[in-house]
């Protein structure tokens, strides 16, 4: 079973050096990641009347800074992350408990934290020290071990506190993507699938209870996502507006620059959570399908390497991050074209945002350092194992 | 890592479940993009046009009304108005302090521009005040620094410049209220008016003209960005009446504070040259608005300043009507103008004794005499041989008991009573006397000055049923084109009838004696013939008959008699016929008669045709709307 003669004897070692890390970069991913990117900034230097100003020069400068992180990140050692998993799940829930204390309240919810220089939203970071601590968790876990029900109690505790506070502030839609991308890193590490079952159904059977905590905002949310038609000028005008624009950009789009209703304001928050609309406004559906084509290839590299990785750690990490970045993309555009609720899930590396880009690229970096790092056992304890 | 291996074939295995689970997704997202943007993209391009683009309607200029002359009678007047953009105030109170001391703002004002500045959307602008002088609009122009927010604008508003002169005739305009909605696009613009009395009404869709549009691109808040198109209306068109201004002043000064009615008309053509109501009311009070009082001053005023008694007065003609009787009995030759009938101040029918209004008499008088002198006796006589079956037919030939069809509004038809009316509307049969009694224009009889004059003119002109107008060309939905020359139809009267008629009138103005004599016209050339009237609105007892008939002067106002006269004019080609209606003025002979001899004298002075291509002085009418 140890030291497996198909492997390249290279990799499998226990220290490489910088230069060998830098060759193994997955310059395919990088090239999706920035042309993903690059729509977003011409799709944002749209959005500002064709100015660079106020949104897509900064967006350059954070993906730039972005980048840099993810390659510092996926140079870096697998097992620095496992064994510090749990301190970054640890730092992210504190975070996330001070935006409780002294957040600042911006777009009728609490979610950021201002450092200066940065405003922080700790339920972005958590999104990927989440995975990073259930990774960390199961990493070492044997199947019989994850067969035993009170096993699963310190992850579950994990995602559900962080999922509550989240909540509470109140962002149904990040605590949802959550509660799912965890759900993922349970059913990859082995969780038997009736337990999902019985988890599902009791969620089910607690709807009526959780429909009495959500705030009035977000019962009206669901409520016009069941029927928007209902009050095209109040709350279901984000919808109703958001399918017009899109439905009238038809298969080749009104062309760049060109997006009326975008222009002329009828789209509500085109530069962050609708984005999407004005790029199929202006791009027609023929460029809404380039962009998912690009997400669904970032998603299949995010598989390969996960199926390509030696520890369950890589494993699980790796597909973790691929599910929230999938989570991201899915909900995103599913809500712009009225499939699913108004929650605010930004279109991933797209969306005018900081916090989101780095986080996000930050977990492409661990996908990346998984990469690198792919024939590397480790030990339960995030020690070389040999 | 003993456990490894199962655990990867367990990771691969659920890895790909996931994986198909998210390809399904992505192609569910790939299917609805294909929905929303291919199978239902126009009815999405539909939305987002309407959404894009409103279509903001344009008023055109409301069409002018001038006189035959071209003199302006209604115009179109800049009006200042102030006005307050909400989200440029630091705050409304504030800059309507500011204002206030410029210009006078009353707290009713102030109520009103909080509640609709509250009402729309802050960047639309709230009229403060309208109709602001020169003197206002430039003291809020000189403190435009400090009064952040307002703005002046300039909308156009409904003038008459000669105020009461011809008000019956013009009308007035107003808000469009419910009843008045057609599908006129333009009558929901705010601020819109229409016509509601006069010509303005009668030729309200013509005047209007057709509106504009301009579509503009605006955002998801109404804010405007930029003007996509813009389709001139059409200004309404203008309008030029048959009234000569200057002779319509002259009547309307010469009746002076009576309650009184006059209307000159052309005889031959019809167009109405004088319609003066008094007293009159200044249209441009509707347009300000007018106070509950000032309101209540006009409608409980019992000279009735609001109504045009030209066509809306109706009145017993008196001894004018006589012109009527003496027709059909010549038409039915049941008389010759020969036949003698003796006057001795009454004529006994029965039991009745039917007074004549000289109370010593008249003694024998023939059909000239009559006339001339107005007997009553004789026509008493008359009306007794031919019945008043007869007369009313000739009356109704002459335009009495219906409208007369002037393009007017609120024409009254006054009344031609016969047996079958007096049966249906009374439930009474017809009793001889009454024959007697409206045969010398007394009882039911009632007509209005207009009738009247297109009596006078149908007489004076052959006999041809002549139809009046106001508007000197014909208005064929929105477009004019002069009229046709008039070929009026026979009335079938034999010219005989007609001249011995003309003789008495003649006799009753230009012989001595005659009932007008004093009021003749001694210009050569200009000479008038006419016919008096004195109504009677009260009854006299044969106790007062006994004491003597009290005077008009002695009684109060309310109970003397209308005075009447009818005149065409000159005596040699007759052109014009005229109407006077003096409301309680006493005699016909000592009021109306002269009234109309003055106006008529100026009518004629005037010379029509030749002011009708010079237009002295006045602006010229635009070309295409001039007649050769």
């Amino acid at each position: 079973m140890l030291n497996l003669p198909r492997m390249p004897l290279r990799l499998n070692r226990t220290e490489m050096s910088l230069r060998e890390k830098l060759l193994q970069l997955n310059w395919s991913l990088i090239a999706l990641l920035t042309a993903i990117a690059c729509i977003g900034f011409a799709t944002l230097y749209s959005a500002a009347g064709g100015s660079l100003e106020p949104w897509a020069l900064k967006q350059i400068v954070r993906f730039v800074v972005g980048m840099t992180i993810m390659v510092a990140v996926a140079m870096v050692d697998l097992r620095f992350w496992v064994r510090h998993a749990y301190m970054f799940y640890v730092v992210a829930a504190v975070l996330l408990l001070l935006v409780e204390v002294k957040g600042t309240v911006g777009m009728g919810a609490q979610r950021w934290i201002d450092l200066g220089f940065i405003q922080l939203q700790p339920s972005e970071i958590m999104k990927i020290t989440l995975i990073l601590a259930l990774a960390r968790y199961f990493h070492g876990a044997t199947l019989q071990e994850i067969g035993r029900p009170l096993f699963l109690i310190p992850p579950l505790v994990m995602v559900m506190l962080p999922a509550a506070m989240v909540m509470k502030q109140p962002d149904l839609g990040t605590a949802m993507m959550l509660v799912m991308s965890a759900g993922a890193v349970f059913f990859m590490a082995g969780v038997r699938l009736w337990k999902f079952a019985l988890v599902l159904v009791s969620a089910l059977s607690a709807i009526p209870l959780a429909w009495e905590f959500l705030r009035e905002y977000q019962k009206k949310r669901v409520l016009i996502f069941l029927n928007p038609e209902d009050d095209p000028l109040g709350a279901g005008y984000h919808i109703t507006q958001s399918k017009i624009a899109l439905g009238s950009g038809g298969l080749f789009g009104k062309g760049y620059m060109s997006g009326t209703q975008s222009r002329l304001n009828f789209l509500p928050e085109k530069q962050t959570d609708f984005i999407f609309t004005m790029y199929a406004e202006e791009w027609g559906m023929m460029g809404g399908l380039v962009l998912l084509v690009l997400y669904a290839m970032l998603i299949a590299f995010g598989y390969a390497i996960a199926l390509r990785c030696r520890s369950q750690f890589g494993r699980l990490m790796a597909h973790g991050i691929t599910t929230t970045f999938f989570l991201y993309f899915f909900i995103n555009i599913a809500m712009v074209m009225g499939l699913v609720p108004v929650v605010g899930v930004p279109l991933p590396l797209i969306s005018y945002g900081g916090t989101a880009m780095l986080s996000l690229l930050f977990g492409w970096g661990l996908v990346m350092s998984a990469y690198i790092h792919r024939d590397m056992p480790i030990s339960r304890r995030g020690m070389h194992d040999d | 890592m003993y456990h490894d291996n199962d655990r990867a074939k367990l990771f691969s295995r659920r890895a790909m479940m996931l994986a198909a689970g998210k390809a399904t997704l992505i192609t569910g997202l790939a299917a609805r993009m294909y929905y929303l943007q291919v199978m239902e993209a126009d009815k999405y391009a539909m939305q987002a046009e309407d959404n894009r683009i409103t279509t903001r309607l344009l008023a055109p200029p409301r069409g002018l009304i001038l006189d035959r002359n071209g003199v302006a009678m209604a115009i179109n007047q800049q009006n200042y108005r102030v006005m307050v953009v909400a989200e440029q105030t630091p705050s409304l109170d504030y800059t309507l302090d500011a204002l206030g001391k410029i210009i006078a703002i009353g707290e009713g004002d102030r109520a009103r521009i909080h509640k609709e500045a509250r009402r729309r959307r802050s960047f639309v602008p709230v009229s403060v005040r309208e109709n602001l002088t020169w003197e206002e609009v430039a003291r809020v122009e000189i403190n435009a620094p400090d009064l952040p927010g307002i703005i002046i604008d300039v909308g156009q508003s409904r003038y008459y410049p000669m105020e009461s002169l011809g008000a019956h005739i013009l009308g007035y305009v107003a808000a469009v209220s419910e009843s008045d909605l057609t599908d006129d696009p333009l009558e929901e613009l705010p601020g819109f008016r229409i016509g509601k009395g006069g010509v303005e009404k009668v030729y309200d869709m013509a005047l209007r003209g057709r509106a504009g549009t301009s579509s503009l691109e605006v955002n998801s808040v109404g804010r405007v960005h930029r003007e996509l198109e813009r389709k001139e209306g059409e200004p309404g068109i203008d309008l030029n009446l048959t009234l000569d201004i200057r002779l319509q002043q002259y009547a309307a000064q010469r009746l002076g504070d009576e309650s009184a009615a006059v209307v000159v008309m052309d005889i031959l053509t019809g167009d109405v040259i004088v319609m003066a109501s008094t007293p009159s009311f200044d249209p441009n009070s509707f347009n300000r608005g007018l106070s509950n009082e000032e309101w209540k001053d006009l409608t409980s005023n019992p000279r009735s300043p609001l109504t045009n008694k030209v066509i809306a007065g109706q009145f017993a003609p008196g001894s004018t009507f006589k012109l009527l009787t003496a027709l059909a009995a010549l038409e039915s030759r049941d008389i010759t103008p020969d036949m003698r009938v003796l006057c001795t101040g009454h004529l006994q029918l029965g039991s009745i004794k039917f007074h004549c209004w000289k109370k010593e008499g008249h003694g024998s008088q023939d059909l000239i005499s009559g006339i001339k002198n107005s007997c009553d006796v004789y026509f008493y006589e008359v009306a007794r041989r031919v019945g008043f079956e007869k007369i009313a037919e000739m009356a109704r030939r002459f335009g009495l008991g219906t409208q007369t069809g002037v393009d007017l509004p609120s024409e009254r038809p006054g009344l031609i009573p016969d047996r079958a009316w007096k049966r249906k509307a009374l439930k009474q049969p017809w009793h001889p006397g009454e024959t007697l009694i409206n045969a010398i224009g007394q009882g039911y009889v009632t007509a209005t000055p207009l009738q009247l004059a297109v009596m006078t003119a149908r007489i004076a002109n052959g006999g041809y049923a002549v139809v009046p107008h106001v508007a000197r060309d014909q208005v064929i939905e929105k477009s004019v084109h002069p009229r046709p020359s008039p070929e009026w139809p026979s009335l079938e009267v034999s010219r005989q009838s007609l001249a011995l008629v003309r003789k008495g009138m003649f006799a009753v103005s230009n012989e001595p004696g005659g009932t007008a004599y004093k009021a003749r016209i001694t210009q050569e050339g200009m000479w008038l013939s006419g016919k008096t009237g004195s109504a009677q609105v009260r009854r006299i007892t044969m106790r007062e008959r006994e004491t003597g008939v009290k005077k008009n002067e002695q009684l109060p106002w309310k109970e003397r008699d209308h005075a009447l006269f009818v005149a065409y004019a000159p005596e040699e080609n007759p052109r014009y016929s005229i109407a006077v209606v003096v409301e309680h003025g006493g005699g016909g002979s000592a009021v109306a008669a002269p009234i109309a001899r003055d106006i008529m004298l100026e009518v004629q002075k005037r010379d029509l045709a030749r002011v009708s291509t010079e237009a002295d002085g006045a602006p010229e009418p635009p070309p295409d709307f001039r007649r050769f």
